[in-house]
């Protein structure tokens, strides 16, 4: 019993989609209503105004969409030159791409761009499935410093050298 | 005669050494990522942004524009080779270029599609010059109401006429909406959905939107369902054509761009519709109808060319009116934005240097591309077998640096990671990506237009449908949001007759 539930559940995911998209609505709607109302007199249309539109609009199309997939619709999921959708997806490497990602905009600030920039390619490709021990660092950390370099120093615009950079 | 002035004078902007210079990094920068599998122009676009942040606005649009014809030149280059096309639009290309690849006639392919860009690009951006003043003129009277009128046209058209499904793409028209009116509200500064965070009330900025959407959620699809095998991209020598193939595509050359303009203009996404319906006006036409899906050579001119002259197409509608028809053009104008200057009718009034150097360089762009790409197109070729782990670290790599480069805020890095997961999430359950970028960038504007309007008409509806342009626009709106239930009537009429 509980199982059927289950897969009935799974094969409507996309349930979730109309539900963050109700969430999403409610909160713009709470958001509009709580604007300040001293304001909000200006103009024949004010603050408020679209805010609530759209977060009606979300309301709206959060429903309609559960009813589309209540009712046997689905998205299609999209097709690339690299996606392979015969296979079931692979959330530990998004998951661990996100880690990456994350750590990267943590480091930036201390560590500086080359360092962390290095860290990003690596860690991703890493995450990616590339195993070169010796390779895929060296790319990353040439890669990084390069990008720094052209963009900091040709391009005029503004990476964080940190530490590094600053004994260099 | 005004504008041909006014062109001439552009290209004594174009052809100073150092935009020259501009001109043909750009175009060997856009080919190079467009080549890349996986990257289509839109992303390829917004990656490249932040390379141009540190020039003035004429070198950095002569660079863009470079970019972008780079871009979708090596978009077919990889549909061709690989037949897997990266975008919509370069899907026909395929069907006619990879055959001839696989039959090794992948050099002749590569120079029709190349001169196909080419001659449409030319034929497109002639018509440009000829029509983006005179719009532009037209378009000077047009007040709030129209304008809010047009934006609305956009919103629809994007997202009743893209995609098989209007409620996904409502959804994420909504989604964009939303994101657009996070920050300070521009006419009374009241806070919105901004949560007490000083950092949100300057807004999310479009570019991080644009990379988040197409970039981070691209590679974070692409993560989670990794092809293992690779495709086999086949080898190729230097592009060229014999005689017959001349004789052959010579028409469809310059056929494609009658096609493609029109449909660039007007919002109806670009450049997938006119691409195709060149390829099936190739097939009716050809005296070689059996070679049709074995490989035709004017298969792939006719759309390759089309699709050229889209983008010239859509350049009218976002210089002369400010409305992106294409993702790339959507990125564009958030480039445009960020060195504050607004693309509409008066562009062509205040910043006529920029605009006419920024057209004659898609002439300059036109010749370069031409030069560089038949002799490079075995260099381009071995892009395509990068291994795919560094091609997606090298996405996420760069998304970050250009995330990083708009304002020097490490904030802007998770929000980008934020909104690059909603582009994850989105191309899992098939809702498009381009209403959302599209809702982001006119969002804000129409809100505008829209209190103008309201204001000017003191409050009474009627105040956005008192011009005939107006009216006219949104007549256009209904029939098309009335569409599926007319065809519906009119196939049953067909029926019972």
């Amino acid at each position: 019993m509980k199982t059927t539930v289950k897969t009935w559940l799974r094969e409507r995911s996309e349930l979730g989609v109309g539900a963050l998209l109700f969430l999403l609505g409610v909160l713009v709607l709470t958001d509009a209503l709580t604007l300040d109302a001293d304001l909000t007199g200006r103009g024949p249309v004010g603050p408020a105004t679209v805010p609530l539109v759209v977060g009606c609009g979300l309301v709206v199309v959060a429903v309609l969409l559960s009813v589309d997939v209540l009712r046997g619709g689905r998205g299609e999921a999209e097709a690339g030159e690299d996606v392979d959708l015969s296979e079931p997806a692979d959330w530990r490497t998004v998951l661990l791409l996100a880690g990456v990602f994350l750590a990267f905009a943590v480091l930036i600030g201390p560590v500086g761009f080359p360092v962390a920039g290095a860290l990003l390619f690596w860690g991703s490709a890493y995450a990616l499935g590339s195993r070169h021990l010796h390779r895929d660092p060296l790319i990353a950390a040439t890669l990084s410093l390069l990008t720094y370099v052209v963009f900091d120093k040709l391009l005029g615009v503004p990476l964080p050298g940190g530490p590094l950079m600053g004994v260099v | 005669m005004d504008s041909l002035n006014s062109l001439i004078d552009g290209f004594g902007t174009a052809l100073t050494p150092m935009n020259l210079l501009w001109a043909a990094i750009g175009v060997l920068l856009g080919t190079a990522i467009g080549v890349l599998p996986g990257i289509g122009p839109a992303m390829a676009v917004a990656l490249l942004l932040p390379v141009t942040y540190g020039l003035e606005p004429t070198g950095a649009f002569i660079m863009f524009a470079g970019i972008y014809y780079g871009a979708m030149f090596g978009g077919s280059t990889t549909s061709i080779l690989l037949n897997t096309p990266g975008e919509s639009a370069a899907v026909v290309a395929a069907i006619e270029g990879n055959p001839m690849a696989k039959a090794g006639r992948g050099a002749q392919a590569l120079a029709a599609a190349a001169i196909g860009h080419f001659a449409g690009g030319m034929i497109g951006t002639i018509l440009l010059v000829v029509l983006a003043p005179t719009v532009a003129a037209l378009a000077v009277d047009i007040g709030a109401p129209d304008y809010l009128a047009l934006m609305v046209l956009a919103f629809i058209a994007v997202t009743s006429v893209l995609g098989s499904s209007r409620i996904r793409g409502l959804a994420s028209l909504l989604i964009g909406l939303t994101i657009g009116l996070v920050g300070l509200d521009q006419m009374t500064g009241q806070q919105r959905l901004t949560f007490g965070s000083l950092q949100l009330a300057d807004g999310v900025d479009v570019v991080i939107v644009a990379v988040g959407l197409f970039a981070i959620g691209e590679a974070l699809w692409v993560a989670a369902h990794l092809r293992r095998t690779a495709g086999e991209a086949i080898p190729v020598g230097r592009p060229w054509l014999g005689g017959d193939d001349v004789k052959r595509t010579w028409k469809s050359w310059l056929r494609g761009p009658l096609i493609g303009f029109p449909f660039g203009a007007i919002p109806a996404g670009g450049a997938e519709i006119p691409t195709f319906l060149s390829y099936v006006t190739e097939k009716r036409l050809s005296k070689h109808k059996e070679q049709f899906g074995k490989g035709a050579i004017e298969g792939v001119a006719g759309p390759e060319s089309a699709a050229s002259a889209s983008a010239a197409g859509t350049l009218v509608s976002m210089l002369t009116l400010g409305l992106p028809t294409t993702a790339v053009a959507a990125v564009m104008l958030a480039a445009f934005q960020q060195y504050g200057i607004q693309p509409g009718p008066l562009l062509f009034e205040r910043e006529p240097d920029l605009v006419w150097g920024l057209i004659a360089s898609l002439f300059v762009g036109m010749v370069l591309l031409l030069a560089l790409n038949l002799p490079l197109a075995p260099v381009w070729a071995k892009l395509l077998r990068i291994p795919r782990p560094y091609l997606y670290a090298g996405i996420l790599f760069f998304a970050a640096v250009g995330a990083y480069a708009v304002g020097g805020e490490a904030l802007d890095l998770v929000v980008l990671l934020v909104i690059g997961l909603v582009g994850l999430g989105m191309r899992r359950y098939g809702l498009p990506v381009l209403p959302a970028v599209i809702g982001v960038i006119l969002g804000p504007a129409a809100e505008q237009q829209l209190r103008r309007a309201l204001q000017i008409s003191d409050g009474s509806v009627t105040g956005l449908v008192d011009t005939p342009f107006s009216v006219t626009v949104y007549a256009v709106v209904v029939i098309l949001l009335a569409w599926p239930l007319l065809r519906k009537v009119i196939i049953r009429r067909g029926g019972t007759r």
